[in-house]
């Protein structure tokens, strides 16, 4: 094993890979721009607009109720909603978001009410689309609050106490600190992200690295020299993983940086409010621990994806044998965001055992014997992984396919 | 010197089934002489020179590459070897000179040797106008002095040269076919394969005419004209094809 030769393989390719656009924007622009896009940007977008959906006065259809003065009433008396006359087209106006729901109160309602039989008040609306959701829930919680009078009043008529349709409360009390509370619902997005930015990073050197070289005809000039085929490819791989780790360790850094800004600005526009929100704490033993369970990933990543670019004949028939390998990565990576726990058993899944452990780390929970498990076993595959790059240099047939 | 012996390369070919690219060819190339392969598109020229650099590996038979094996010292076959082809490219992203310090490293040389040698070959090749310009700027006159100052950074006795003006303009081809030369003037041994005619009686001092993967005659020029009869070299090799064109055809 020549390390000199490794290194000489590896300077030049470093040298020509800061000199790729296409490198140096998935390797270091994407990692520093899309977390403070993804926390600042996006996640300040969809709170503003789900926000401003809570906020908008809904307009909503009174069907009926023309014997029913009190309910009709209560809800004209709503400043969350707004009640608007009926008409023949009440169906294509909610589908059209003309206006959001519709309130179907029955013939005799009020009178059903007062004598004590049961009746039903319908909601009309338009399923999955939030706005129509939001109304459908203010109208529900008036509803019920009207209902719940009704029923008091009943009880008080009869000098009943109204414990006794309530026995007990029941309410929920948060016991994890707030950092675990914020981890459990982000970290499954951040190992999802960390991993499939690896994997981005090492992508295209590559593919330019092999089936770009067989393209621009130097492959045959780099095997015509002394150097031998291993240390050619250990020289190549160990600059796609710089690549791959670069992306990695530059995603992380900017994700801890965009989390503790979100939390400063959070913080600041909270202060003296109630300190029960979501908040997502990324310390650095967080960001180096993800960090350093996504080394052996990056290392199967690095070997795979040389392997297969190395099979295409030009880079743009390697894109589209990497592409599907996108996929493989993405589906575990999104399976992590699912509520599912780690086993001994899929901590031997290639890939979803890291994002599965990157969820927990950012939790701040180290389960040791899974540490063990998913770095040895991402290891072991990494291993075999730069074996069968190694053993493809070696072949005729794939580094001369035409 | 190269000793070729019974140099034989099969491929698989789905289609096609076993294809003999190259079929037990044995020749001799002498030091500070230029031996000639001429033959047809798929005559099994590239292969035969590829087997020589090592970037491929013979199925049968060996050769003997400035007394190391093919088979058993490709590496140091390749240290002593100066390949140079049309398909043989430069690095676009790296300058002139990096392109020939890369390969002058990989040769092995220290860094006070690669100096003195890049200066020498830069000076002598007139390439110090562009030794900073990266290579996808180059003119391909500039192109193809770098790549004759990259197989000639480590000064290799053996020059292997595959269709090497293929494609190139006439002044381009010209700094080639004097740079061959200057080759065998300095004593090394030279192979160099070619389907033009005219290039192989002005440079070769041994031809050999391949084809179908199968090396039909070799001789001096001056022996081919004697032994079929003809002045013109294209007559010659027509002669000598002719036969096994016509029984692939029948067959």
């Amino acid at each position: 094993m020549s390390l000199r030769n490794i290194g000489i393989v590896y300077r030049k390719e470093l040298t020509e890979a800061l000199r790729d656009r296409r490198t140096l924007i998935s390797t270091l622009i994407v990692p520093l721009v899309l977390f403070p896009i993804l926390t600042a940007g996006l996640g300040a977008a969809i709170a503003s607009l789900v926000g401003k959906a809570q906020e908008e006065v809904p307009k909503v259809m009174l069907r009926g109720g023309q014997d029913s003065p009190a309910i009709v009433a209560g809800l004209k008396k709503l400043d969350k909603i707004e009640i608007v006359p009926e008409t023949p087209n009440w169906k294509d106006q909610i589908i059209n978001k003309e206006v959001r729901a519709a309130i179907e109160i029955p013939p005799g309602f009020q009178a059903a009410v007062a004598e004590g039989k049961s009746d039903t008040v319908t909601i009309l609306k338009y399923q999955g689309e939030m706005k129509s959701e939001i109304a459908t829930g203010k109208i529900e919680k008036f509803l019920k609050d009207y209902r719940d009078d009704v029923v008091k009043a009943r009880l008080t008529a009869k000098n009943v106490p109204d414990t006794v349709l309530k026995p007990f409360e029941v309410k929920q009390e948060n016991v994890a600190p707030p950092e675990k509370v914020g981890g459990a619902a982000f970290g499954g997005v951040i190992g999802y992200m960390v991993i499939l930015l690896c994997l981005t990073g090492g992508m295209y050197p590559a593919m330019d690295l092999t089936a770009g070289e067989k393209e621009r005809g130097t492959m045959e000039t780099i095997l015509s020299s002394p150097i031998s085929r291993m240390h050619l490819v250990l020289g190549k791989f160990f600059l796609v993983l710089t690549t791959s780790l670069v992306t990695a360790a530059l995603s992380v850094t900017s994700m801890g940086v965009s989390f503790a800004v979100l939390e400063h600005l959070h913080a600041f526009d909270k202060a003296g409010s109630d300190a029960g929100q979501l908040q997502l704490r990324i310390g650095l033993g967080t960001v180096v621990s993800v960090f350093i369970m996504v080394l052996p990933l990056a290392v199967l990543f690095s070997a795979a994806l040389m392997t297969i670019a190395l099979f295409a004949k030009s880079y743009k028939e390697a894109q589209s044998y990497v592409t599907p390998l996108m996929f493989i990565v993405i589906i575990p990576a999104i399976a992590a965001m699912l509520p599912i726990d780690l086993t001994s058993k899929l901590a031997l899944v290639p890939i979803l055992n890291a994002s599965l452990l990157c969820k927990e780390l950012v939790t701040g929970t180290y389960h040791w014997n899974f540490i063990a498990i998913i770095f040895s076993s991402t290891c072991v595959y990494a291993a075999a992984a730069l074996f069968l790059a190694i053993k493809m240099f070696q072949r005729e047939s794939v580094l001369f396919r035409s | 010197m190269i000793e070729a012996r019974g140099l034989s390369k099969r491929f698989q070919d789905k289609k096609r089934g076993e294809i003999r690219a190259v079929d037990n060819v044995s020749f001799t190339c002498q030091p500070g002489k230029i031996y000639g392969l001429l033959g047809a598109n798929g005559a099994g020229k590239t292969t035969t020179l590829r087997m020589l650099a090592t970037i491929l590996e013979p199925t049968d038979g060996t050769a003997i590459v400035f007394g190391h094996d093919v088979v058993e010292q490709p590496e140091k076959v390749r240290a002593n070897v100066g390949f140079l082809s049309t398909a043989t490219a430069l690095y676009p992203r790296l300058t002139s000179q990096e392109m020939v310090e890369y390969f002058g490293r990989l040769n092995g040389l220290d860094e006070a040797t690669l100096k003195k040698r890049v200066d020498d070959i830069f000076n002598r090749l007139d390439m110090n106008g562009f030794r900073d310009r990266r290579c996808d700027k180059l003119s391909t006159g500039m192109k193809q002095k770098t790549s004759i100052a990259r197989t000639l950074v480590h000064d290799p006795p053996v020059m292997i040269f595959d269709e090497p003006t293929n494609g190139l303009d006439i002044m381009t081809a010209r700094t080639i076919t004097a740079f061959i030369r200057e080759c065998r003037d300095n004593g090394k041994t030279v192979i160099f394969s070619t389907h033009i005619m005219s290039e192989v009686e002005k440079l070769c001092d041994t031809i050999g005419i391949i084809h179908d993967g199968k090396l039909l005659t070799e001789g001096t020029l001056a022996q081919l004209r004697h032994k079929y009869a003809e002045q013109d070299l294209e007559e010659i090799f027509v002669k000598v094809v002719t036969p096994h064109f016509v029984a692939e055809e029948t067959h």
